[in-house]
């Protein structure tokens, strides 16, 4: 089984301590993770709003290149590069009428596409290996609020992955690096995603409303698998904390730095350090809302 | 010489549209043996049946085949025309053009060959066709009903009131179904257990119901009129005879602390229980999971107390073997539990409930007296939100269908809300108000009307604990999807009706037919709503679809009437497609060579070893023989029989071959 390694932008960019916390641990877990070859950008929001071809296309060429260097499957750690793979993959291969447009698509990119690479987010690729409990060095033994955001697990009925409305990978992979995954009401709530740039008042609210449960829930970090999310979280904090009149001082993890850490790797080498909010685990606020909100009790089937 | 007619149905277009049925007339004219070869819009008609009757007469016909539907439609029509012109029914054959050709392909000429070419396997069939006679067997008049709940009972007591014997089993310690569970029944409001329980104790006492209740069908073998039920007499762990129904064992038993399935888990119950006070038959069991003394082998504390010595921790379950000539299935339904909703935390939360925990808890008789209380820590609730559709008409939960009683059922749970809460805040989450049935709609009417209780249109996305509050996230889609969130105290999900978890494993025992969502398939979705596709069984309530109270006790009497017809007649005749072994004149007898790899190989256990021996009373040879009271026809026996000694009648080897040959385009000649 080859695993080959998707980074879209977000991991050459904004997201870099993803991609090093995502190489770092791939390292201790003996996975290799080689770059698709002459890989190009997924289209993102931008060509599917423009053009439904060029949407398609995108991918497309992204997806024939792995199958072309003998990919079995592409781990794309980005939430949005991996909702565009899986709906291409979807479109050309399952869809109604996917042949003609997969005729259509291959001769647009001059290669072609059989679909034989499958597409994984982050989380089904942990989830995937096994004896990851016996490699913890330092439990991460914090109550973490695990943040899914909107790409991950939809739409269900093509990335056939996870709960789409109360998903529970990311919790149990918390779970076996030793921390306490809560229960808590934003798991798929809109960070304000792409409109960071357009209309980051309204990032403010809808970020600002994901952390304020997160810490009213007792919560020391708040654990994502998406570029985006971080950025909304972490990187508009100031927008955050202005527009609620307070601090927040919880830190955003992307779930490779959390596991990372477990196993004991240096925070340097995890990119912890580029973050905007410091990474330091405290409960946070200023009194102890472990005590005025009870949990809500166990999770159906984890008793 | 075959003298063959063949009748070509246009089916008004369903055929005609697709398939020159003038040419297919033209070209059957041309085989072989045929000698009249007719089209006509409806052939099923009565001057299309005149047709065949006239043409066997005028031009003695020795067979008949009809091109038109499926042989499952109108086979019988065309056979019953036949016989009335004097030719043996079985000399009739249809030749399914329609689901088989026209309504499968596009129009052209590839179908019109196609047509030809069923017409001319059928044609060679029917030449080798022989005369058969009808088997005649007697009908056993008793009926089996499963399920003693609403539909059960009345069909019961509908078979028992026209004097024939009922054996009803019930799963469950007491019959008396879900519908002994709800508080109060829409669109009248009058109590469900004072209108049921008069008909279950009316059940006990009548003479000609024999109850098997705390009893499952352990198998059932036969067919219509002559049905072999095993049922599993589960242990009660006393003696049935000697108790009395007292009480007193179930009030000391120290084991107290076990969830009541009759109360929806919303209350407790001792290891040895009747499960409600109205209980038919009001005698406890013994729960064998929970009991100290089968867990711990100390305790027997009910044996000390019970004045008739009639408890048995020895009993072990009771097989007991029944014949009967009909069987009723009442099997009843379920609701969807667990973690069918995570993100309405169902399951999680205590406050998120389901229908039939709201019934137990409006109750007079249920775990709170009939008082509102909410489950986790017993206060009023101020503010309920119901949720209607919670699964239901949802493709992505896996239901497509609408489960047809929640839009009552919540209107009639948030007016007892409010009748018994006046001061609380009743809201319901609905898709569409589906509320069609007699006096339905102004139920509905009066819950939003007189009794305030505030309709949202739209779907709820979410629900969420903060403070001791759960948090409702929806929307309101009339108010421009405006986005709301209510705090409640309580949430109340209208959960999809499913078929019960063992639906499929007993259709599967009783071979009948069921659905993707297992709940049992009707012989016609409109004209046959109470049979099913097995002769002799019938279907009663919501095993077949989710349904209410007033529908299910009507299917149940339509069951029963079907059942009451089934018993006018002392003999039921059968198709002879029968399996037969072959008899030859001395000194052969039979190509049988007796290895009776039949007989292990046959699922009715119908073939018997026939002695056969001389005047002497010499012992010549034993071969097969099929019993054809029980032989199905199936002919597993056949694939079977080394020396290809068994056929069956209608579909020979003979036969089959000739059909296989004349689709070969061979074999024209060897008529």
């Amino acid at each position: 089984m080859k695993t080959g390694f998707y980074p879209g932008c977000s991991m050459k960019g904004s997201a870099r301590e993803y991609s090093e916390s995502l190489m770092a641990v791939a390292k201790v877990l003996g996975r290799e993770l080689p770059e698709i070859p002459d890989w190009n950008c997924c289209g993102a929001t931008a060509a599917h709003n423009l053009d439904r071809d060029l949407a398609l296309a995108l991918p497309a060429r992204i997806l024939a290149a792995a199958e072309k260097a003998g990919m079995d499957e592409v781990l794309v750690p980005c939430a949005a590069c991996y909702s565009r793979l899986s709906v291409t993959r979807h479109e050309l291969l399952d869809a109604k009428g996917s042949e003609a447009l997969r005729a259509r698509i291959s001769g647009l990119i001059e290669a072609e596409y059989r679909g034989s690479a499958k597409v994984v987010n982050i989380l089904e690729w942990l989830a995937g290996i096994g004896g990851l409990e016996g490699l913890i060095q330092a439990p991460f033994a914090r109550k973490v609020a695990c943040y899914y955001g909107c790409l991950l697990v939809r739409p269900a009925g093509i990335v056939k992955f996870d709960r789409p409305e109360e998903p529970q990978s990311m919790d149990r992979l918390m779970k076996k690096i030793g921390a306490e995954p809560l229960d808590w009401a934003f798991k798929t709530e809109c960070c304000g995603a792409g409109f960071s740039i357009s209309r980051n008042d309204l990032v403010a609210r809808l970020s600002g409303l994901i952390l304020d449960d997160a810490v009213a829930r007792g919560a020391e970090a708040v654990i994502v698998a998406c570029p985006m999310c971080h950025l909304n979280l972490d990187m508009r904090r100031p927008n955050i904390e202005k527009r609620a009149d307070k601090k927040f001082r919880i830190p955003v993890l992307y779930v490779t730095q959390a596991i990372g850490l477990a196993l004991g790797i240096a925070p340097k080498k995890l990119g912890l350090q580029r973050h905007k909010v410091t990474v330091r685990f405290s409960p946070a606020v200023d009194k102890s809302p472990a005590e005025t909100l009870p949990p809500s009790g166990t999770r159906p089937g984890e008793a | 010489m075959a003298r063959i007619g063949v009748f070509i149905c246009h089916c008004g277009e369903n055929i005609s549209a697709t398939v020159d049925v003038a040419k297919v007339a033209a070209a059957a004219a041309k085989i072989p043996g045929v000698v009249h070869s007719v089209d006509y819009k409806y052939m099923c008609s009565d001057p299309g049946q005149q047709m065949v009757s006239s043409a066997i007469k005028e031009k003695n016909l020795t067979g008949v085949v009809v091109a038109a539907c499926s042989p499952r439609m109108h086979e019988p029509t065309f056979r019953r025309a036949c016989a009335e012109a004097g030719l043996n029914p079985f000399l009739c054959e249809m030749a399914n053009i329609r689901e088989h050709c026209s309504w499968v392909h596009e129009k052209g000429e590839a179908t019109t060959n196609k047509a030809i070419d069923i017409v001319r396997t059928l044609v060679a069939k029917v030449k080798k066709n022989k005369a058969l006679l009808p088997i005649k067997v007697p009908v056993t008049k008793t009926a089996l009903v499963l399920g003693g709940g609403i539909a059960g009972i009345q069909a019961s007591l509908d078979i028992a009131n026209s004097g024939h014997k009922v054996i009803l089993v019930e799963k469950e310690p007491s019959i008396g179904g879900h519908m002994s569970q709800l508080s109060e029944t829409f669109p009248t409001l009058d109590c469900s257990q004072c209108i049921l329980t008069p008909r279950m104790v009316e059940v006990a006492q009548n003479p000609n119901i024999t109850l098997y209740s705390y009893a499952e069908l352990e198998s059932l073998e036969g067919f219509i009129g002559n049905f072999k039920a095993r049922i599993r007499k589960k242990a009660r762990s006393l003696d049935e005879k000697l108790c009395t129904g007292c009480g007193l064992c179930c009030q000391k038993c120290p084991t107290k602390k076990i969830a009541s399935d009759f109360d929806a888990g919303l209350g407790m119950r001792p290891a040895i229980y009747v499960p409600f006070p109205q209980a038919v038959p009001n005698k406890p069991v013994i729960d064998r999971e929970h009991c100290t003394y089968y867990l711990k082998g100390k305790c027997r504390l009910c044996e000390k107390v019970c004045p008739t010595q009639a408890i048995r921790f020895d009993q072990a379950d009771e097989i007991v073997e029944v014949e009967v000539g009909a069987v009723v299935m009442a099997t009843g339904f379920d609701i969807k539990h667990g973690d069918f909703f995570p993100e309405y935390g169902y399951g999680n939360y205590r406050d998120v409930i389901d229908g039939l925990q709201f019934e137990r808890m409006a109750s007079a008789s249920g775990p709170t007296l009939g008082e509102m209380r909410r489950p986790s820590d017993g206060k009023v609730p101020e503010i309920v939100v119901f949720i209607a559709c919670a699964g239901s008409r949802d493709p992505a939960k896996g239901i497509e269908y609408c489960s047809k009683i929640c839009c009552m059922y919540t209107a009639k749970h948030a007016m007892l809300y409010r009748h018994k809460v006046h001061h609380g805040k009743p809201y319901v989450f609905y898709m569409d108000i589906r509320a069609g049935g007699k006096m339905y709609e102004e139920f509905v009417r009066r819950a939003i009307e007189e009794d305030g209780v505030q309709y949202i249109r739209g779907r709820v996305s979410r629900i969420y604990e903060r403070g001791g509050k759960l948090i409702v996230k929806g929307a309101d889609t009339l108010l421009g999807a405006r986005p709301m969130e209510i705090e409640a105290d309580m949430v109340v999900l209208a959960t999809a009706g499913v078929a019960n978890p063992g639906a499929e494993a007993l259709a599967q025992k009783v071979h009948i037919s069921y659905d993707s969502h297992h709940f049992y398939s009707e012989a016609h979705p409109k004209l046959r709503p109470v049979e099913t596709n097995t002769a002799g069984i019938f279907l009663a309530g919501a095993c077949q679809a989710p349904k209410d109270i007033p529908e299910s006790v009507a299917q149940a009497s339509g069951a029963a009437a079907k059942v009451a017809a089934l018993f006018s007649q002392d003999e039921l005749i059968r198709e002879p497609l029968i399996a037969v072994v072959d008899r030859q004149a001395p000194p052969l007898y039979s190509t049988c060579v007796g290895c009776f790899l039949c007989q292990t190989s046959c699922p009715y256990q119908a073939i018997e070893k026939e002695e056969i021996r001389g005047r002497d009373g010499q012992l010549i040879k034993t071969v097969a023989k099929v019993n054809p009271g029980l032989c199905q026809g199936c002919g597993t026996c056949v694939a079977l029989c080394r020396s290809k000694s068994i056929d069956i009648q209608g579909f020979s080897h003979e036969q089959v071959y000739a059909e296989v040959l004349a689709l070969l385009n061979r074999g024209e000649s060897d008529v």
